[in-house]
């Protein structure tokens, strides 16, 4: 079958999976029944363990699913502590379901799938030797990719199970009062482990820090946790997230910026309390700075910024130019930190942020968000998922969430080395160009021809050229040349959904 | 002499072995970029540079901005390949460095029409400016200023002058106050450009924009630069102000009245605009343009 | 022409391409490492064949790294390498640029 983005949809996987083709980024209004998980009611006498081994073979069982949340990236231990445990026990046939694989999480996960551990994966992303073992074939079962706000969804909806969620947290009293903004492994908002918390059977909590009871702020609270466990380290903190913040100087990035920047002032939304969402990266970081000296220029504050935070955000908070940082997760020390002592930086669940199936998420709400990408398309569709060599190295994230924003802003390089990002079709479409209203390049912008009211404000800005996006396809090309269609076996090794849960496309198996 | 319609408020360096900077080179809006085969390559690698500038300058899209290339000197054994190449690339200017007189030019021509025969570009084609980086270049600035034809313009280089002066570089820049001031003067007498030198310390942005404006008011047409990022500070010093354009669109709609009428006397509020006056307001509407402060038309939309 | 000695040109730079050439015997013999193979190992290997069937050499060793060089940088290095090995720097053959 083919969906309405043109990507052809292996029939027998799609009705074994009960899944339906992508159609629309409009979610409509459909009535949805969530679930609700099974508890064992306790009035905690034993919680405490010391024993994480304990807390893994009590509670986990063969064929069960277990998930983890990613707010310790690259810093985190906990995953590897369970994961090394489960392996030893032999398990079999587990489904991972974490909010996202950071790197450090590869290697124990592909020896998990090679000893049949673990046979079916859902996850945001993954990269590295990871994504590199799963686009060879390595898991027998296709991967399923979905955004935050996918993610909370199907949790919701009881498409995810979640047996026995391992939620590693930086404190916790011994009832299971947990937040991610004190202790040495601080890392701010636990935005996506909050649905793990609420909505799995199991809730194990790991901590290095045990707290007097009873511990505030809570985020996650003592009815929903099972076991606290009590490890020598849950994480290494400068893994954790980036150090200080520091601006690119790459003079390409800082143009890319600044257009970025004059696309958003002279936008429509670009007035008092309007809103926005920035990302991570130096680039993204550099559209902050520019934005702060436009708002400050023209007087304009805005109502909120949302979704994975850094410090020049913060900074913007406390110079009173945004009223409210809604929060999922922080990017670095200098976010995570501020979270205690900032009370307009509110956390915000992962369903909050980004679920469509909801009474209304923060990205309903969003004027402006900046997003980046491997490949964009002349059809404004984004792949932030595959290399162009085929290979999963990326993440939906928030991306297909955050684009549902009135403005949502591409920003890349029309190259990078000798591949284009801007190419005739994507390798594997995560966000629809439906969703997707500017391109912007060093070179100039493109403008979703379905904006014409874009169109109108943005075709006459000073020193910022106007293209179609094909034209901007043409110049990629022109530069690196044709490359050479890449080869796939008939096998599918991970579906992406769109974040209603319908599938907007398949990754297949790579022939090298 | 042809009359210099070309704005070259930036002339922006590129090293000449480095492809990353050298594809990327044509997107910052720079009015010259000025590729390097002299000091940012090391010996070794004086060939390779360039063949990587040569195959550059013939794929790559630079836009409207004017290609120059610095050559290694003449007292060097790559000097006559580095001609040859580039003439056969068909690059607009040949930057010689550390010239001291106009004999030395009148070589560099001679080589570049032998260039321009053997691989049959138009003879005359290839422009030339000289980097004036010593006391005896200065002294002889307007010799070397209007040694040939070819001349596009003459740049000062500070860091070789002020060593052959026994000083060295100062915030203020009265060291090179009489260099400056020459070199302007040379140029300006042989109808000819004139770049100021480069100022390296990206951390320094006040004194920057301070060398910037001291320079824009003595009246170089703009300045050599090590960083993309210095190319949109130069030009807001040199953007012209509101009253400027109004003023030069005065100008012109009064050469416009004299023209429509016939008449050999343009004359503005009953004043007759002299020559100079019409010059001024030329430039003031190409640099209007350029900084976006005018539309097509030549209307003011301002910031 | 005969390759003279073993030659290198261009850097592990990022956009760059390094290219070495050596004496063979079996016509010209590639060794490819360039994370974009797949999907322009052959138009990077058809551009130094090229510039060396220009310089007439038929007989080489060629060790490409490439660090994602766009055609016009893998050219301009196979020209600098080809001439270093044909030990014709000061002399190079114009009509092949």
């Amino acid at each position: 079958m083919e969906n309405s983005v043109k990507r052809e949809l292996p029939d027998e996987l799609m009705n074994k999976l009960d899944y339906k083709p992508f159609e629309t980024v409009d979610f409509g209004n459909p009535e949805i029944q969530r679930v609700a998980p099974k508890v064992r009611a306790t009035t905690g006498k034993n919680k405490l363990v010391d024993s994480l081994e304990k807390a893994v073979t009590d509670n986990v069982k063969d064929g069960m699913t277990i998930s983890f949340h990613h707010h310790f990236r690259e810093g985190d231990y906990v995953f590897n502590m369970v994961m090394r445990i489960i392996i030893d026990h032999g398990y079999k046939d587990l489904t991972l379901a974490p909010s996202s694989l950071t790197n450090t999480m590869n290697d124990i996960t592909i020896e998990a799938i090679e000893k049949g551990v673990v046979t079916n994966i859902t996850s945001s992303g993954m990269r590295g030797t990871l994504g590199d073992a799963v686009s060879h074939g390595a898991l027998e079962n296709p991967v399923i990719f979905r955004s935050h706000g996918g993610r909370a969804r199907a949790i919701e909806e009881g498409n995810i199970k979640i047996d026995v969620a391992f939620l590693g947290v930086p404190n916790s009293d011994e009832m299971g009062n947990a937040n991610g903004m004190d202790g040495e492994t601080a890392f701010g908002s636990l935005g996506y482990a909050l649905m793990d918390a609420k909505y799995a059977d199991k809730v194990v909590l790991i901590t290095d820090n045990i707290v007097d009871y009873p511990n505030t702020p809570a985020s996650i609270e003592q009815t929903q946790v099972d076991y606290v466990v009590k490890v020598d380290k849950v994480g290494d903190p400068d893994k954790i997230g980036s150090g200080a913040t520091r601006f690119t100087k790459d003079p390409k990035e800082l143009k890319i910026a600044q257009t970025v920047n004059n696309v958003i002032v002279h936008s429509p939304y670009f007035k008092d309390g309007f809103s926005f969402q920035t990302g991570s990266g130096g680039a993204a970081l550099a559209v902050t700075r520019f934005l702060r000296q436009s708002m400050i220029d023209n007087g304009i504050t805005a109502s909120f910024a949302l979704g994975g935070i850094t410090k020049p955000t913060i900074d913007l908070l406390e110079e009173g130019l945004v009223k409210k940082v809604m929060d999922v997760q922080d990017f670095d020390k200098g976010a995570a930190q501020s979270m205690k002592s900032n009370r307009d930086q509110q956390e915000i669940s992962a369903t909050w942020y980004a679920d469509p199936a909801n009474k209304g998420a923060m990205v309903d709400k969003l004027d402006v968000v900046i997003l980046s990408a491997l490949e964009i398309d002349t059809d404004y569709n984004v792949n932030v998922m595959s290399g162009s060599d085929g290979v999963i190295r990326g993440a939906v994230g928030g991306h297909q969430d955050a684009a549902t924003a009135k403005l949502t802003i591409i920003s890349v390089p029309l190259v990078r080395g000798r591949i284009a990002t801007v190419v005739p079709e994507v390798t594997t479409n995560v966000t629809p160009g439906d969703s997707v209203d500017v391109l912007v390049t060093e070179v100039g912008i493109a403008i979703n021809p379905k904006r014409q009211d874009l169109i109108d404000a943005l075709q006459d800005m000073p020193g910022v050229p106007v293209y179609t996006i094909e034209e901007l396809q043409q110049m990629a090309e022109a530069k690196v040349g044709k490359p050479e269609p890449l080869e796939y076996t008939d096998r599918t090794v991970a579906m992406v959904e769109y974040r209603d849960g319908t599938i907007i496309d398949t990754i297949k198996e790579i022939k090298d | 002499m042809a009359t210099e319609e070309r704005l070259r408020r930036t002339m922006m360096f590129v090293p000449g072995n480095n492809p990353a900077m050298v594809k990327d080179a044509g997107i910052f809006g720079a009015d010259s970029i000025m590729f390097d085969l002299e000091d940012a390559v090391s010996l070794p690698e004086k060939d390779a540079a360039r063949y990587l500038v040569y195959e550059a300058l013939q794929t790559v899209d630079y836009g409207d901005a004017e290609l120059v290339v610095r050559i290694n000197g003449l007292d060097t054994p790559f000097y006559q390949n580095d001609i040859r190449a580039m003439v056969k690339a068909g690059i607009d200017v040949i930057r010689l460095p550390k010239v001291e007189t106009a004999e030395m030019m009148t070589e560099l021509v001679n080589l570049v029409e032998e260039a321009e025969k053997e691989f049959g570009r138009e003879v005359g084609s290839t422009r030339v400016m000289a980097a004036i980086e010593s006391a005896l270049g200065v002294v002889n600035a307007y010799g070397i200023a209007s040694s040939t034809d070819r001349m596009m313009g003459i740049a000062l280089s500070a860091e070789d002058y002020t060593t052959d002066m026994k000083t060295h570089r100062y915030p203020d820049g009265a060291e090179l106050q009489y260099a400056r001031n020459a070199i302007l003067h040379a140029a300006r007498a042989a109808g000819v450009s004139a770049f100021d030198t480069v100022f390296t310390n990206m951390d320094d942005p006040d004194g920057f924009y301070r060398e910037t404006e001291y320079i824009h008011q003595l009246g170089f047409d703009g300045k050599s630069l090590v960083n993309p990022r210095q190319i949109e500070m130069v030009n807001s010093v040199f953007e012209p102000t509101e009253k400027e354009i109004v003023n030069a669109q005065n100008v012109i709609a009064a050469i416009e009245e004299a023209r429509a009428k016939g008449s050999g006397v343009i004359s503005m509020n009953g004043q007759m605009v002299d020559r100079p006056v019409v010059l001024r307001a030329e430039r003031v509407m190409r640099l209007a343009k350029a900084s976006h402060l005018v539309d097509e038309e030549g209307n003011y939309i301002g910031k | 022409m005969e390759i003279k000695k073993t030659a290198i040109a261009g850097t592990l730079e990022s956009s760059d391409v390094q290219i070495m050439l050596s004496q063979g015997t079996d016509g010209i013999q590639f060794d490819l490492e360039s994370d974009v193979e797949k999907q322009y190992g052959k138009a990077i290997k058809a551009t130094v064949a090229d510039v060396l069937k220009a310089y007439g050499v038929e007989n080489a060793n060629v060790k490409i790294v490439d660090k994602g060089a766009l055609d016009m940088v893998i050219k301009a290095r196979a020209i600098a390498a080809t001439q270093r090995a044909l030990d014709i720097v000061d002399e190079p053959m114009w009509e092949v640029l």
